[in-house]
């Protein structure tokens, strides 16, 4: 008797489950075109919501470098027209950690050899090359006292590019213009030399230190708390100009890319709803047959639903690969950088896709529970 | 019979009819959203990269040295040329003046504050807040709050016709004073209407209207600088020529693009004896940007476009797998391939049209929501797009039909009939 009872339960729960496997298995097997077909959708639903999600993540740290081409966001200025401590740069470049640029620039006011002032100013020109990268340059100088001559300047210190002598508190120093500068604003009127040379020649110290800082504007907050307890002898001022413009265009990018990142995994979405319906539509007949057999709801639910989740489970995964490769060819091709995966977005992808596969398998199966099987077999 | 097989097809197939339907909407719909902001994305983006602020700025020609250090101006007053701020209302007479977002003359010069016993000299920086001027029959309102966006005022911003002014947040600081409080300068009482944070030199300056700068000055109409933020097209090989070695047509073609360079060779032609010139840190940067976020946008939209094909395809492929037993009737009955195919095709074209229609009339409704909600302008629909729409809906319906279609007509009508599969 316990043998027995033994053998129907062994009977009712291990070739159970087995069974259960192999109807999945052969399920995608035997109705392979129609599977594949719904597979593929969902495929490509995961790989695009994969690809637009990893690129919204993404983009704001690929713009931001963009941004940082506008130059410095951030400016240490010495209070009340002094210079800065010696220090202060190795202070600066600590609290940078790495994060970004900072170039010195010091500036006095010389007289020409008939009288004029000019603005004169000093600073890491290999830096300020990086810094500034909208300086029109024609010669960038490379040698000890080679000048850097803004454009308006020319005219009043060498209008034949002949070298010049300048003179600040009764020392003189000797000039040699290497190239023309041009950007349109303040610095086309001065005369840009190498720090060495400015020290050695005016005896004074850098006055501001102009900060190119990357990272978000919380990040760029934070930097300048620090930098304020760190230099207490200056004003560290965000340069609102540039930040706002940033945060501002950036904000609006980021929202249209919101915008149709939603509408394209919507659609995709759909259609992948719309595939499944269609696909367990077409097998009532099944769902007839197994009814008919004395499967209970719950076990056909149940099949339908395991079957619909090893779908999205499969489609999602492989959408997830295709869709980090787009991500990728889209970072390449337009910002010269691929976008890096972001794994943090799989299991996103992944409940997403289930959730969609198993809405779509449970509806029909909701709408054909009323159904007698004799009706759909007999093709009504 | 043709046309019944078609009508009756869709009368009794409500539902198969209408998935494919609602597939071909969709994908129509987002691919028009798609491509109306992709193609004014650039626009829309150029208009909010004028929050950087102006692009151009135009001196006076025969100009001495900036002596410029932090923003701090060194030179006296007495030096250098200015500009004739009757000049200014020419800038909205140019070929390009409704890519003029705004300007804002300047005119700094320093003062002393308060009486003799603590006299301070402090820089005064006349210009624009919010003026209105008329050119021609065109009325129009410029100045800083335009050009110069990120400038923030604690309290009020003063009238362009009164003698308030605004006083610099570390100024104010120094000084003690709040808005509403009065200041004296050069030997007047002025109301200070608000504190002004720009997080540059204004901060420690006082920022006057145009008119008051001018009166302290003592010349009437002068103007130091002119800052000009235009709508431009980003820089290319083109743009950067001499405009003096172009000849004709050339010549022509640059003059009446927008590049930034342009634009400052017709803004020196408005004002007479003036220097234009792009501030580059603005102009250059602009189109990189700019360039980014379109390409960017770009490849999303191929992206969509992409993805809706092949859901309009796959939706199609189902729909048409869905009958086989009706070809295999069809078939038995004495029907050719080409008949069966052109049915399903006409079928195609039907619910393509039909889709195409709907979707681009919501796309449309989803682009224009988009540019709402993002821009607070509207998004421009070309009509142009109408027939592109649906020629590309119709071509998508078609090749994604195709396959299935073949397959439909190949397949053996007695199977189909027993409804083996």
């Amino acid at each position: 008797m316990s043998r027995n009872s033994d053998l129907v339960n062994r009977r009712a729960s291990k070739p159970h489950t087995s069974m259960f496997l192999r109807m999945l298995m052969r399920a995608a097997v035997l109705r392979r075109g129609r599977a594949a077909s719904a597979l593929l959708a969902m495929v490509v639903a995961a790989a695009v919501a994969t690809a637009m999600l990893n690129l919204y993540v993404d983009v704001q740290a690929k713009l931001r470098k963009e941004f940082r081409n506008y130059g410095a966001n951030i400016v240490v200025v010495a209070k009340n027209g002094e210079t800065l401590p010696s220090d202060t740069l190795d202070k600066v470049e600590s609290a940078l950690a790495g994060r970004g640029l900072a170039v010195p620039f010091g500036y006095v006011v010389a007289r020409t050899s008939d009288g004029q002032s000019v603005v004169v100013a000093g600073t890491n020109l290999d830096q300020v090359r990086k810094l500034d990268s909208w300086w029109s340059v024609t010669a960038w100088p490379s040698a000890s006292q080679d000048a850097l001559v803004g454009t308006r300047a020319v005219a009043v210190v060498s209008p034949q590019g002949k070298p010049f002598d300048l003179n600040f508190q009764g020392r003189s120093m000797h000039l040699i213009p290497s190239g023309n500068l041009r950007t349109g604003a303040s610095e086309d009127s001065r005369i840009y030399l190498s720090l060495q040379d400015f020290e050695s020649w005016t005896r004074v110290q850098p006055s501001t230190i102009e900060i190119a800082a990357s990272g978000s504007s919380e990040e760029v907050g934070n930097l300048i708390q620090r930098l304020s307890r760190a230099v207490p002898a200056a004003d560290v001022r965000p340069i609102r100009q540039i930040m706002e413009g940033e945060a501002h265009v950036l904000g609006k990018t980021r929202a249209t890319l919101a915008a149709a990142a939603v509408l394209i995994i919507a659609t995709a979405a759909l259609c992948v709803l719309s595939t499944l319906i269609g696909w367990v539509f077409d097998r009532r007949r099944d769902f007839a047959i197994m009814k008919a057999l004395g499967a209970s709801e719950g076990l056909i639910g149940g099949f339908f639903a395991a079957e619909a989740a090893a779908l999205g489970a499969v489609g999602a995964l492989v959408g997830f690969g295709i869709g980090v490769g787009v991500a990728a060819w889209i970072g390449r091709v337009n910002f010269h950088a691929p976008v890096v995966p972001r794994f943090n977005v799989l299991p996103l992808v992944l409940v997403g896709s289930i959730a969609v596969a198993l809405i779509s398998a449970v509806l029909p199966i909701f709408l054909l529970r009323r159904v007698q099987p004799a009706m759909i077999l007999r093709g009504e | 019979m043709f046309g019944r097989l078609v009508y009756e097809s869709f009368r009794r197939q409500k539902r198969r009819k209408l998935l494919a339907g609602v597939a071909i909407t969709l994908g129509v719909g987002v691919a028009t959203a798609m491509i109306a902001v992709a193609t004014d994305i650039g626009d829309k983006i150029s208009r909010e990269l004028r929050t950087y602020g102006a692009n151009l700025i135009v001196t006076p020609q025969e100009d001495s040295l900036d002596l410029q250090i932090d923003g701090v101006d060194l030179k006296p007053p007495s030096d250098g040329a200015y500009l004739d701020e009757a000049d200014l209302p020419k800038i909205k007479g140019m070929f390009w003046r409704n890519n003029i977002v705004g300007f804002a003359p300047m005119l700094p010069l320093n003062v002393h504050l308060g009486n003799n016993l603590d006299a301070k000299n402090v820089t005064l920086l006349g210009t624009y807040f919010s003026k209105r001027l008329t050119f021609g029959k065109q009325n129009f309102s410029t100045g800083v709050r335009i050009t110069h966006p990120w400038w923030k005022v604690q309290g009020a911003w003063p009238d362009d016709n009164s003698s308030d002014v605004l006083l610099g947040e570390s100024l104010a600081t120094k000084l003690g004073r709040t808005a509403g409080d009065e200041i004296e300068i050069a030997g007047q009482a002025h109301r200070v209407t608000g504190i002004l944070s720009t997080g540059g030199a204004e901060d420690n300056q006082i920022v006057a209207p145009l008119a008051l700068a001018q009166q302290i000055l003592g010349r009437p109409g002068a103007v130091r600088r002119v800052y000009v933020s235009a709508l431009t097209k980003p820089e290319d090989a083109f743009a950067r020529r001499d405009p003096q070695t172009l000849r004709g047509p050339e010549y022509d073609r640059w003059y009446c693009s927008p590049y930034a360079a342009s634009i400052a060779f017709q803004l020196q032609e408005a004002i007479p004896h003036s220097h234009a010139e792009q501030i580059r840190q603005i102009a250059q940067n602009e189109g990189t940007v700019l360039s980014r976020i379109k390409g960017l946008m770009l490849l999303v939209t191929l992206a969509a476009l992409f993805a809706s094909a092949l859901a309009v395809s796959a939706a199609m492929a189902t729909a048409i797998f869905e009958r086989r037993g009706e070809v295999g009737l069809m078939k038995a009955l004495g029907a050719g391939s080409i008949s069966i195919a052109s049915l399903f095709f006409a079928e195609a074209l039907l619910l393509a049209l039909i889709g195409g229609v709907v979707g681009f009339a919501g796309g449309a409704l989803l682009a224009r929501q988009i540019g709402r909600s993002i821009f607070d302008s509207q998004i421009t629909i070309e009509p142009v797009l109408f027939p592109v729409i649906l020629a590309i809906a119709v071509i998508v319906t078609f090749a994604g039909s195709a396959m299935a279609i073949r397959r439909a007509v190949k397949f053996d009508p007695v199977y189909a009939l027993r409804g083996e599969a």
